[in-house]
């Protein structure tokens, strides 16, 4: 009986904070952009995107690097290293690409923004804000959420790119693939729609889930040091669940069925 | 000008199940300066917040200058807590902008005035708060004092018609405390300005105010001019000047009885 | 406001984006400026595709002129239907004499279509100078293949498993 009680409770918890986190999401969104807006967005990009590069480009370089490896020891059994490229360039374009670009967002940028909008919580920025005429929604949150729907998808693009590089360095430059080849044979097997754009959209739709995520948990933490500290990790936590199983879904709807 | 800028009418609040105010009714006076007094965790910081309409009543009412704040629309709100300001106990700046910034900012949110404009009016809200010297400081190089100056500046940059000052006193030093009554008194004679000065810090407040409120146990206690206060005949009343460590308000949290506790349950 | 160099960094973070979106577009999905261009399609029956797939290459002589958008079976016939997309440039050039053929790239290769590029009679050509015929919607008189259009002569793809049945037999004959 308590046990029923109980995930009763939680199911109206959880409906209730998708509920408060999309009213958030509305109430931030619902705004007119100013030119203010953007300027404070350029702001955020500067914090969640020019500053997850750096991770982003060692990440992308060295899995691609990795992947070719891998992918050489194999594919030489077979006398098919040629096809080396397109291994490399599908693999990290249609799924690690998006993914680990989105697990790692996670971690470097949601996770900094939960703390950071936590921490005005904690300290009453927030409500200063609230008290100044100010939406927090709209100077805070707005900004955020723009800048990591934008950034993200750029840092997968980024990782991508760099990973089909690494391959190249690894592939070609050490273990003696063609180059010819490695490029040509991808060319003719990557599609620009499929492949490519599809990546592309899978890194946005885990671009809107992670920011959303952060921001709420920071919104709705307890203002307090173990509050935030419960928040940040949720979000982290949260966000690489969420990215896993929307890859799935995403994946079976674009490439599963034809 | 006696008419009440602030009117709360039978006015109940409650957080979940804990009520924190029972039917209470104020009013406060445009120019003067009130006091609201009680002991630590009954919710003076919610009174505030009440005002200035970031929480909603249960019961009863609030009004500003005549609106109701809790039933006006979302945009005449804001438009209303323009008029408003608001010390935090904490100060509340905003950590990534330098002292100068923040005095700006409800500036630049609120006004079409140009940078030169700005620049000038920050630097005199700074001077009154003796703060002018410390504009390109950040927040983190600030003294709790001077922090709670440099929001006093923010918080009149507007130049409101009220201003609603949590726990001014708290932890500070008694030169700062000293400085910052003075500001407090100053500030409302020369610009006219309406204060709310929510504090338990007794004698200090006393030489301010000119009326006073006393909550305890959700409801309001006692009130008058501090005069009336002083020779209330209310235990609570005086136990609560005189910081007696038990009375009416009692020491001890509300609990079992102590044998029970022990022994009922074995 | 120390907000330019960080409006400097995030031109440069854009600025890389770009650079990279370029490098995935042209070398890695040879996306040239045409490449998603016009196309028009074309049909053909085959008795057997093999390991053809949807977005395997057609090509001339080695040069991708198109991709197989589609492959389905014949409700009636029961054989298979190849649906072939072939850019724009390459309209009115391949005569309707043009044939198909199911081709391996190496020995494990993947399968591609092989267009063999027939011939034109004489007159046909006078005529399309003449009347214009290719000039103007329907075509059906003109002597390319056109929109739509269904290629009869195809050989079929190379079956590992019936050249060593067909080998067996013929030994077993002798």
């Amino acid at each position: 009986m308590e046990i029923l009680q109980r995930l009763g409770r939680n199911t109206i918890d959880t409906f209730a904070s998708i509920g408060a986190a999309s009213l958030m999401l509305y109430g931030a969104l619902i705004a007119i952009p100013k030119w203010k807006n953007i300027r404070l967005t350029v702001e955020q990009m500067y914090v969640v995107g020019v500053q997850s590069l750096l991770i982003i480009l060692v990440s992308g370089l060295f899995i691609g690097m990795v992947m070719a490896l891998q992918g050489y020891t194999i594919l030489v059994n077979y006398g098919a290293e040629g096809s080396l490229g397109p291994m490399v360039a599908l693999s990290i374009l249609r799924e690690l690409g998006p993914v680990v670009t989105a697990l790692l967002f996670a971690g470097r940028a949601g996770s900094a923004l939960t703390a950071e909008i936590g921490l005005m919580k904690a300290t009453e920025q927030l409500s200063s804000l609230e008290m100044m005429a100010v939406d927090p929604l709209r100077r805070i949150v707005s900004p955020r959420f723009w800048a990591g729907v934008i950034s993200m998808p750029m840092l997968a693009i980024i990782f991508s790119a760099v990973g089909i590089l690494g391959g190249h360095l690894v592939g070609v430059d050490w273990l003696g693939v063609d180059a010819g080849s490695y490029w040509s044979i991808m060319q003719s097997t990557v599609d620009w729609n499929e492949d490519v754009i599809n990546g592309v959209i899978k890194a946005l739709v885990f671009a809107v889930v992670i920011v959303w995520i952060a921001l709420f948990k920071g919104y709705s933490c307890i203002p307090t040091s173990e509050g935030i500290s419960k928040a940040t990790t949720e979000t982290v936590v949260y966000a690489s669940l969420a990215i896993l199983g929307l890859d799935f879904v995403l994946t079976a709807l674009m490439f599963g069925i034809s | 000008m006696t008419d009440n800028i602030i009117t709360v009418e039978n006015m109940s609040f409650s957080r979940g199940q804990r009520t924190i105010y029972d039917n209470i009714s104020l009013n406060v006076k445009r120019g003067k300066i009130t006091a609201i007094m009680g002991p630590s965790g009954i919710g003076k910081t919610t009174l505030l917040k009440l005002i200035g309409g970031q929480l909603i009543p249960s019961v009863g009412k609030v009004e500003f200058a005549g609106q109701d704040v809790h039933r006006i629309s979302r945009s005449s709100l804001y438009q209303l807590r323009k008029k408003m300001g608001m010390l935090f106990q904490s100060g509340a700046l905003f950590t990534n902008m330098s002292v100068f910034d923040n005095v700006a900012f409800p500036l630049r949110e609120h006004s079409e005035l140009s940078e030169d404009i700005i620049h000038t009016l920050v630097l005199l809200k700074l001077e009154a708060v003796g703060l002018r010297g410390a504009h390109d400081l950040m927040p983190s190089e600030l003294s709790g004092g001077m922090a709670r100056r440099a929001a006093l500046a923010r918080a009149i940059a507007l130049d409101p018609e009220l201003i609603m000052y949590d726990e001014p006193f708290a932890g500070q030093d008694p030169i700062s405390l000293g400085v910052l009554l003075e500001l407090i008194k100053s500030l409302s004679q020369a610009l006219q300005l309406t204060s709310i000065v929510v504090t338990h810090d007794v004698t200090e407040v006393l030489s301010i105010a000119d009326y006073v409120y006393i909550l305890a146990n959700k409801t309001i206690i006692g009130e008058g001019t501090p005069e009336e206060i002083q020779q209330s005949e209310s235990a609570l009343v005086q136990q609560f000047l005189e910081g007696k460590p038990n009375g009416p308000v009692p020491f001890h949290f509300p609990a079992k009885d102590l044998a029970s506790e022990f022994i009922g349950n074995q | 406001m120390t907000s330019r160099k960080n409006e400097i960094l995030v031109g440069l973070f854009v600025a890389l984006a770009i650079i990279a979106g370029l490098l995935l577009a042209l070398r890695v999905a040879n996306q040239g400026m045409a490449g998603n261009g016009e196309t028009y399609k074309l049909n053909a029956r085959f008795d057997n595709i093999g390991g053809l797939k949807a977005r395997s290459s057609v090509k001339v002589g080695g040069v991708v002129v198109g991709r197989v958008s589609r492959i389905y079976l014949h409700e009636q016939d029961l054989i298979p239907v190849v649906e072939l997309e072939i850019a724009s440039e390459y309209q009115n050039t391949f005569p309707d004499t043009s044939s198909l053929s199911i081709l391996t790239s190496g020995l494990l290769g993947e399968q591609f279509i092989g267009l063999q590029p027939g011939f034109i009679f004489p007159e046909d050509l006078e005529m399309i100078e003449e009347d214009k015929v290719c000039d103007n919607a329907p075509y059906s008189d003109c002597p390319y293949l056109t929109n739509g259009e269904e290629i009869l002569d195809t050989k079929s793809a190379l079956v590992l498993e019936d050249l060593i049945g067909q080998f067996l037999f013929n030994q077993g004959n002798e």
